[in-house]
């Protein structure tokens, strides 16, 4: 294997991974796709919530084989204290169609499956093999990757960085920073099993249809941190993550945090005597566009959460990663259909086709949003779900007060809490952020 | 074997998980130190494997077998020197059977 040189070599076989060498392999170039893992998916965490539309730009036919749990009808939105949620609900029939639009999974299953497709495309795909760092030529350009394997070098025009969110060989070679602290978040999750009648009876759910909760609060202890409940066919993916550096500086514990949601009054019924079958962590990029670094040099391009390309404000991911992932490999195939070296210049195609795409639309709609839920996170994750729930309990509490009492006591209560022109303030900037 | 779903113990949540450990060969290592700096002493808290932990002298010490390779301590401690963090051999360490 040493001898032959590849058209392409992609790092890790995550979601963007797997988008990329399928992209490439399928248009007959010779990839080399090289995971660290005992399998693809051995590694990865998510909630998982994955969007069929990206998917569907890849493997138009995945719903025949691929492993899905269950299509998403309906969405909750909560904010908690302590004792109490008040939310939003979306629930619609119209998710019943053919073709669904979301889908709960399992990574490491869904991981395997969407290996196998890359393998049948035609890439070579080696798993239990990290590798341990980027080959250059004395002008820089990256020629290729060293293996913990063996000591030689593998060969190719072109190295796909879907490393993941902790990538460690583009920050080690210099090609982009390692994330800072108020950038990523770190999650914990767990596995809940319990019988799919449970699951669709708690849930007011038939037939393989999904529900998922998303949650906010004093649940994050003023950390800027969402917690979340997917439920899968036979099982409820549940966990919470919080910025590393309000961690860090809070020394709140992640799975205390976690126990206290899943004994929140509201969440523990929901969960009540399942059996749990695994606890992980991951961490999420949520440095949105301002974070984004250099996608693509001399010899390489970057995607997926390697690229801190995560939407943290609708939490999507993979679907950026797969997107991102898609371009990379349309990109590179370009490049070499039309003869021409993989250089910067060249590769530069992968970066208009994203700034096309809703990958970057995105992340530059909200660039803003990081920040203001930064330096604003005690008032939106503990100040304002303590108002709403003490303005809810004061509207549904029927007593001897007159409800005029009751407004007032409620206005005064969010005025002492955040002062006219702190709530008018945050309020103008959530509109200019969200914008 | 069902496990109640109330307050679990960090540990009690690692053994569900399955691992393959390099053993002799852990894939970060403390730096020796004094005193610990205030990232590194919170990685006593925030690491969700507990994996740090301070011992009687007052220093951080790391016992790196529950690691979930999520990268945090990376994070928080990589650039100052204080840890040395890499992934462990290919097919070594945590292997998720969900994820
Ligand atoms: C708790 C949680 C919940 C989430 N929920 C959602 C959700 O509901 N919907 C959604 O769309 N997104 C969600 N995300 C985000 C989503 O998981 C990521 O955006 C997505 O997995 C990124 O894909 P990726 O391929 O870039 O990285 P990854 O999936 O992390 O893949 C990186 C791969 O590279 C391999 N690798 C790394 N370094 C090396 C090396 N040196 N040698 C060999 N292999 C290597 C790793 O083993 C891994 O397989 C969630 C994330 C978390 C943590
Ligand atoms: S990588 Fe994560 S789980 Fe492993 S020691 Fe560091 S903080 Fe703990």
């Amino acid at each position: 294997m040493t001898e032959e040189k590849f058209d392409a070599i992609v790092i890790g076989a995550g979601m963007a991974g797997n988008a990329a060498a399928y992209t490439m392999a399928s248009r007959g170039l010779k990839v080399l796709q090289l995971e660290r893992g005992e399998y693809p998916g051995s590694k990865n965490v998510q909630g998982a919530i994955m969007y069929s539309n990206m998917l569907e730009k890849i493997i138009p036919d995945f719903r025949d084989d691929a492993p899905l749990e269950r299509h998403l009808i309906e969405q909750r939105f909560w904010m908690m204290d302590d004792t109490s949620h008040i939310g939003m609900q979306y629930r619609s029939d119209d998710f019943n169609e053919s073709r669904h639009n979301r889908y709960t999974v399992i990574r490491a299953q869904f991981d395997k499956w969407f290996s196998r497709k890359v393998r049948e495309a035609g890439a070579t795909v080696l798993c239990e093999t990290t590798v341990t760092e980027l080959a250059r030529d004395s002008d820089g350009k990256v020629i290729g990757v060293l293996t913990d394997r063996t000591g030689d070098m593998i060969l190719a025009d072109v190295v796909v960085l879907a490393e993941g969110v902790n990538g460690l060989l583009g920050t080690r070679a210099g090609l982009r920073e390692t994330p800072k602290p108020q950038n990523v978040a770190l999650a914990v999750k767990e596995m809940h099993f319990l019988p799919e009648e449970v699951i669709d009876q708690r849930f007011g759910l038939k037939a393989n249809e999904g529900c998922v909760i998303e949650a906010a609060g004093t649940i994050s202890r003023s950390m800027a941190g969402l917690a979340f409940l997917y439920t899968n066919k036979e099982s409820i993916s549940i966990g919470i993550g919080c910025l590393v550096s309000d961690f860090a500086a809070t020394m709140e514990s992640p799975y205390e945090l976690l126990e206290s949601f899943k004994n929140h009054p509201s969440i523990r019924t929901l969960i009540a005597g399942s059996e749990v079958k695994e606890y992980a962590a991951h961490l999420i990029p949520e440095g949105g566009y301002r974070a984004i670094p250099q996608l693509f040099g001399n010899g390489w391009v970057v995607v997926g959460d390697a690229a801190q390309l995560n939407n943290a404000v609708h939490r999507e991911g993979s679907n950026l990663a797969m997107t991102s992932g898609r371009l990379a490999g349309e990109a590179i195939f370009l490049v070499k259909k039309g003869g021409r070296p993989m250089t910067k210049e060249n590769l530069a195609l992968y970066k208009s086709m994203m700034d096309k795409s809703f990958v970057i639309k995105d992340l530059r709609k909200y660039k803003d949003m990081p920040a203001l839920l930064h330096t604003n996170s005690r008032n939106f994750f503990t100040t304002y779900p303590q108002l709403l729930s003490q303005a809810a309990q004061n509207f549904m509490r029927v007593d001897s007060t007159p409800k005029l009492d009751k407004e007032r006591a409620t206005t005064a209560a969010f005025i002492k809490a955040r002062s006219r022109w702190g709530l008018v303030g945050d309020a103008v900037r959530l509109a200019f952020a969200w914008r | 074997m069902t496990i109640a779903v109330t307050n679990l113990r960090v540990e009690d949540k690692l053994y569900q998980n399955r691992y393959v450990v390099d053993s002799g060969r852990p894939h970060i290592k403390v730096r020796p130190h004094k005193w610990p700096s205030a990232n590194l002493f919170a990685l006593t808290s925030v690491c969700p494997a507990k994996c740090y932990e301070l011992n009687d002298n007052g220093q951080v010490e790391i016992t790196a077998d529950g690691c979930m390779e999520c990268g945090t301590c990376r994070i928080l401690c990589e650039a100052s020197g204080e840890i040395e963090w890499n992934y462990p051999r290919g097919g070594y360490g945590v292997l998720f059977k969900f994820g």
